[in-house]
């Protein structure tokens, strides 16, 4: 379980979450959505330490990511994490971007760490561009390359930053089907997106983010279909 | 034009003139490879040192880019000297070469590790690896192939700046020339002969680089 209490982050003076709580059960899919600026970036990284926090506290299975004594490496193992930006490292083939992280974090031998790759690669359809250097795969397949790489450290979470949000729309398919089998598996996922079919079909609650503020978060069909706040209802009437 | 071509005791002195030039490349290659070490600390330095490093970086790439290289190999051969530090003509080349080089290197690199985009370190991060892992598995990689190109020509340029050793007494390559066409006269044809070499090892270089590219770079 992901537990977020008061969290408040500021960028040196801008303050741009304004105290979140949240909780995230094992097996939730939560869709974030909310207007550009509005903090759901940066609310992902404050959720695996890639960002420091102010305030608050944030909880995954128990242990406070914050806190000085937390072994944050080891942490992150359980939180996979896919960027907007397609980022797979472009000096390795698909199976050693998979492979790195299992061998050189988690210590697998040469052998395992290929053999986890080459299953997650196939899990997410990329089985026949092993050998591809990232330059020769489409912005869907290097997407797909970033969730098979994030997979590969079996996390119990994934938190997907607008994972489709750069690529061409004949692209956003099959990234969003990829996203999908997951959370049909049962992997607990927050993303934030602005595919509001995926956001409406696939999770089980989504928030909207107004400001720094979680303004209202509930199950799709109340946002989508009757939501309390006037920030939201202009938001989606906006991007529909 | 009375003057007569005598290639002969040229031709007698090749293979000293040859041991001459493996010197010039063993030195040149050393500076490098010391050159390259120290160049990236500095451009680390430059980039996340403390302020004390960092000043001292800054002006070490200040200095080696914006004085001769003569004035930097003669500080290290007559300036240490005055000091009571004697360095021998090989080591004094060696140092000036390697002062030199990871002034010119620190600065590309610095650029290389700007190209590299802030989002490879969160990737990185985000799959439980240590800074320290980030940066020798994912980011200098990347940064060592943005350089590359620059880093062959620094030491094209190495071989060449090392003549200078002539000039502070060292036996490499122009030093020996220069000794052997002091003794028959025939400075032409010597240092007609030892452009050649030089020549010769510069294109051994670029040749040596660009097969090891295609090795090491295939994305
Ligand atoms: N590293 C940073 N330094 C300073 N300000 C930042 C930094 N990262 C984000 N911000 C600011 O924090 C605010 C929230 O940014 P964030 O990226 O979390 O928004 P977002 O909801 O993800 O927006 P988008 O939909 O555009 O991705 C913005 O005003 C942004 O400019
Ligand atoms: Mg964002």
């Amino acid at each position: 379980m992901i537990e977020i209490k008061g969290l408040h982050k500021y960028f040196g003076e801008l303050h741009v979450l304004k105290g979140i709580d949240l909780n995230v059960a094992k097996g939730e899919v939560l869709s974030v959505i909310g207007s550009s600026g509005s903090g759901k970036s940066t609310l992902l990284y404050c959720i695996n330490g890639l960002e420091s926090i102010q305030q608050g506290e944030v909880i995954v299975d128990g242990v406070s990511v914050h806190e000085k004594s937390t072994d944050i490496n080891k942490l992150r193992q359980n939180l996979g994490m896919v960027f907007q930006q397609w980022n797979s490292f472009p000096h390795l083939t698909s199976l050693e971007n998979v492979a790195l992280a299992p061998r050189i974090v988690k210590g697998k031998s040469k052998s395992e760490a290929l053999a986890i790759a080459e299953k997650q690669l196939r899990h997410v359809g990329l089985g026949d561009k092993l050998t591809n250097y990232p330059s020769a795969l489409s912005g869907g397949q290097q997407q797909r390359l970033a969730i098979a790489r994030a997979l590969a450290m079996e996390p119990e979470y994934m938190l997907f930053d607008e994972a489709t949000s750069a690529l061409d729309p004949e692209l956003v398919g099959e990234v969003l089907e990829t996203m999908r089998m997951l959370a049909e598996e049962g992997m607990t996922m927050i993303c934030v997106t602005h595919e509001m079919g995926f956001a409406r079909d696939v999770s089980d609650r989504v928030a909207y983010f107004h400001q720094g503020i979680m303004e209202e978060i509930g199950p799709p069909e109340q946002i989508f279909g009757d939501a309390h706040s006037e920030h939201t209802r202009k938001f989606l009437a906006n991007v529909r | 034009m009375d003057y007569n071509f005598h290639w002969r005791p040229v031709f007698k002195k090749l293979p000293d003139l040859l041991e001459a030039g493996l010197l010039t490349l063993e030195v040149a290659m050393l500076s490098m490879i010391i050159g390259i070490v120290i160049g990236l600390l500095l451009a680390i330095s430059r980039m996340s040192g403390p302020k004390p490093l960092r000043i001292f970086a800054t002006t070490w790439v200040e200095l080696a880019r914006n004085t001769p290289v003569l004035f930097q190999l003669f500080f290290f051969g007559f300036g240490l000297g005055a000091f009571g530090l004697h360095l021998s003509p090989y080591l004094i080349v060696l140092v000036g070469l390697s002062f030199n080089n990871a002034g010119y290197l620190a600065e590309n690199f610095r650029g290389g590790f700007q190209a590299v985009p802030d989002t490879q370190l969160r990737a990185a991060r985000s799959l439980g690896m240590t800074a320290t892992q980030t940066y020798i598995r994912i980011i200098i990689p990347q940064v060592l192939r943005i350089v590359y190109h620059p880093m062959t020509n620094q030491m094209v340029w190495a071989v060449l700046m090392s003549s200078l050793g002539m000039l502070v007494g060292f036996r490499e390559l122009s030093g020996e020339t220069q000794f052997f066409a002091s003794q028959t006269y025939r400075i032409f044809e010597y240092f007609a002969m030892t452009a050649l070499i030089y020549y010769v090892i510069v294109k051994i270089v670029l040749g040596v680089s660009k097969l090891a590219a295609r090795r090491l770079f295939r994305y």
